[in-house]
């Protein structure tokens, strides 16, 4: 979000502004995915058994790992912050460059289980994963739909990050000045809970 | 609020003047909230003739039985068009994006909104889904053919070309939340010394509460809409019956977002109906809190009726009657702000100038409309008059007899300051008479056959139905003509109006302190509140 009035010649900065609108944001990204989540849950209480049979195939050790990974990168994030408000720049940015490769960790872990899936025959409208019940049709079809768009959300929040790394070399982001830096990491906290949503709902439902 | 003395002289350069750059980049580059307000403006006027003219062509294929001068798959894009275009493209972004763009910042006595450029970026969204939804009528599949609503299996199935539709739906979406996030946001912070909650005029009030519905309802559609898209690419299967998904389901999920997205559409007409009233009956306005805390209200209890859009969709006896139950509540919130308007105009000295008369007749129709809408809610009525053209009247009278008439009194009202032009009054009365006329006539017929039981979205009509046709497409010329009569009264008045007094009706809010047009920066000095909003003297008492 940039800060009001910065056309003004007198800069004026809005911090209190700047939070709300960020946590307005962050309502629309939680409803986004609410609406996943009223699919996820009307059709398991339809299709109790085929969930729970489905939800076993899934490797729950990748995603508790990839839980972790997530959950240490959220804390990285944090002590970013602290960094830069106590004007350690240098450390600020290694917190965040460790944020942005934990990031990756996830994704790349992702992309493996995600191909795992695709070799067994298992991806939306396959004619392997057709000949199954409708209840583990569906499964899969939000399960590949909500862990890929939590992907994506995920991809996004990296850019934020990699853009506020840029900024703080250039000392955009300062000591003074890191609203930016903290409403990125408000993003990326939100793609962490999600997560912590995601992880029993397809992973435990076994 | 008359704190603040009308200078006389122009210290600044009005923000039509003022600026570095010059011509169409001193507006598409401008983050100025009063130019964004009228790039808006002149953005939804035109889509709104575009979708007068695909419903002239659609009461034209009525005027007689058989194909008049089109086929049934032409009339089925021809509906959706007609839907996609009001609805996303003019009555939704309406007045927010017109007229609280330009006059929010105003009425709290602000320069800007909190963020400008977000405010440009909301434009450019709107405008990116406007083309994105102009060229899926000529590339894919053909214009879609689902209606509006996208409903499921259909819209999953058909070969038109349905997902750059949705995707235009999608990105027009962001543009909604990123004005509310922008309006809540500019509300809580920059509000000028002394511009208290309960000081707020209640077009801010009502701006307010549809700024909350805005951000909280509309990534439901986003996601709906983009589950369409991923159902006819990857073909997941969660609204398709044949892979055990729930159609009934997408319905839930888009009314969800569509039904609040009535009352972001209906809350701003009501709030500037609430600015014009108090005006020309030179009177406070009745029960400041009741139509504060009514906005409110309805955004908070607009949000649990969706289902009433499907008491025939096999839902069970239960949530129907609990949906049935909670729409009937909220037309009282309602009802509070037609009472108060009527109770304003009470021994008021009333003034029938132009947006007055718009705005009276606002409450008429919209009254039409709520009942009819009351009507629908019960259980057993519904039935009959579901999917009928009851519900396409009753509709017609909320968004156009609503929104539509608050949107030209709010013009007519707001013209001269937006343009320091004033536009011939005498026309603008003239023009009221076909399109009140003309309005009736197409869509009380309309609410008259629906009872009579002529389903809507039907190319063609049976005997029984052909007078009331006949009148509702002769109702249709009227209201054109006298929509072109109006709508060139302002292009008359922009090329060659008077110029406009700064106050020219006698109006006690912010706005009117500053001269027409308002300078760039609004304010030369931040105004300090120091008395309650509609605070008149007594008429002879200046």
């Amino acid at each position: 979000m940039s800060s009001p009035g910065a056309h003004a010649p007198a800069v004026h900065r809005d911090y209190g502004g700047a939070k709300i609108a960020m946590w307005l944001f962050l309502f629309t990204e939680i409803i986004l995915f609410g609406g996943l989540f009223i699919l996820y849950s009307a059709y398991r209480s339809k299709y109790p058994h085929e969930f729970h049979a489905a939800g076993n195939e899934l490797n729950f050790v990748i995603g508790v790992i990839n839980t972790l990974v997530l959950l240490t990168s959220s804390l990285s994030m944090a002590l970013s912050i602290s960094a830069i408000q106590q004007g350690k720049r240098r450390q600020s940015m290694l917190l965040l460059a460790v944020t942005v490769v934990l990031g990756a960790v996830f994704l790349v872990n992702k992309y493996f289980e995600w191909m795992a899936k695709f070799h067994h025959g298992i991806y939306p409208n396959s004619p392997e994963l057709l000949q199954r019940p409708p209840g583990e049709v569906l499964f899969f079809g939000l399960y590949f739909t909500m862990t890929g768009l939590h992907a994506l959300h995920v991809i996004a929040g990296m850019i934020i990050l990699s853009i506020m790394l840029a900024l703080l070399a250039r000392e955009r982001i300062r000591q003074d000045d890191y609203i930016k830096l903290e409403n990125g990491g408000l993003y990326w906290h939100l793609v962490d809970v999600i997560w912590i949503f995601l992880l029993p709902l397809f992973y435990l439902a076994a | 609020m008359t704190a603040v003395a009308v200078t006389a002289v122009h210290a600044e350069p009005s923000f039509l003047e003022a600026g570095g750059r010059t011509g169409l980049l001193a507006w598409v580059l401008s983050t100025d909230h009063k130019r964004i307000g009228i790039l808006y403006l002149f953005c939804l006027l035109s889509f709104f003739l575009v979708g007068v003219a695909i419903g002239v062509l659609m009461r034209l294929e009525q005027l007689t039985m058989g194909p008049t001068i089109m086929q049934p798959q032409t009339y089925n894009a021809m509906f959706t068009l007609h839907g996609v275009i009001m609805i996303f493209l003019f009555v939704i972004p309406g007045l927010p994006a017109v007229m609280g763009n330009f006059f929010l910042p105003i009425l709290i006595g602000a320069k800007d909104v909190s963020f400008p450029r977000l405010n440009l970026l909301s434009w450019y969204f709107f405008v990116g889904g406007a083309i994105l939804a102009v060229s899926s009528l000529f590339t894919g599949g053909g214009p879609p053919d689902t209606g509006w609503s996208f409903y499921a299996p259909y819209s999953i199935r058909t070969g038109t070309n349905v997902s750059l539709a949705v995707f235009a739906a999608f990105i027009l979406g962001f543009s909604s939340i990123l004005t509310g996030i922008n309006f809540v946001t500019t509300i809580h912070r920059l509000r000028a010394p002394g511009m208290t909650w309960h000081r707020l005029p209640l077009f801010v009030w009502s701006l307010y509460a549809t700024g909350w519905v805005q951000v909280l309802a509309t990534p439901i559609i986003g996601i709906t809409l983009a589950l369409v898209i991923v159902e006819r690419v990857f073909g997941i299967g969660v609204f398709d019956p044949a892979k055990g998904g729930d159609p009934v389901l997408y319905q839930h999920l888009f009314w969800i977002y569509s039904h609040p997205a009535v009352y972001i559409m209906i809350l701003p007409a009501m709030g500037a109906i609430t600015e014009i009233i108090p005006t020309f009956a030179h009177r406070t306005i009745f029960g400041y809190r009741f139509i504060a805390y009514s906005s409110v209200a309805i955004a908070a209890l607009g949000s649990l009726v969706w289902a009433h859009h499907m008491f025939t969709s096999g839902m069970g006896e239960f949530a129907n009657m609990i949906f049935s139950l909670l729409t009937f509540l909220v037309a009282i919130p309602s009802a509070i702000k037609v009472f108060n308007w009527v109770a304003t105009l009470y021994k008021g000295s009333i003034e029938l100038e132009p947006p007055m008369l718009y705005a009276l007749s606002f409450i008429f129709l919209f009254c039409i409309g709520g009942l009819t809408g009351v009507m629908q809610g019960a259980l057993a009525v519904n039935v009959h008059l579901h999917d009928t053209y009851f519900i396409v009247g009753h509709f017609h009278y909320v968004m156009f007899g609503g929104t539509g008439f608050a949107f030209f009194a709010a013009l007519l009202y707001w013209f001269p300051k937006m343009f320091g032009k004033m536009y011939n009054r005498r026309t603008a009365t003239i023009a009221w008479f076909p399109i009140f006329i003309g309005f009736n006539m197409l869509y009380f017929t309309m609410l008259v056959m629906g009872v009579e039981g002529m389903p809507r979205r039907y190319y063609d009509h049976l005997p029984q139905f052909h007078a009331g046709h006949v009148v509702a497409t002769v109702g249709s010329w009227f209201l054109v003509s006298g929509l072109l009569i109006l709508l060139g009264n302002f292009v008359v008045a922009l090329l060659r109006g008077e110029k406009a007094e700064a106050n020219p009706w006698g109006g006690v809010s912010l706005e009117w302190t500053i001269p027409s047009p308002p300078p760039v920066e609004n304010f030369e000095e931040v105004p300090t509140i120091t008395q309650p909003p509609y605070h008149f003297n007594p008429v002879g008492h200046p």
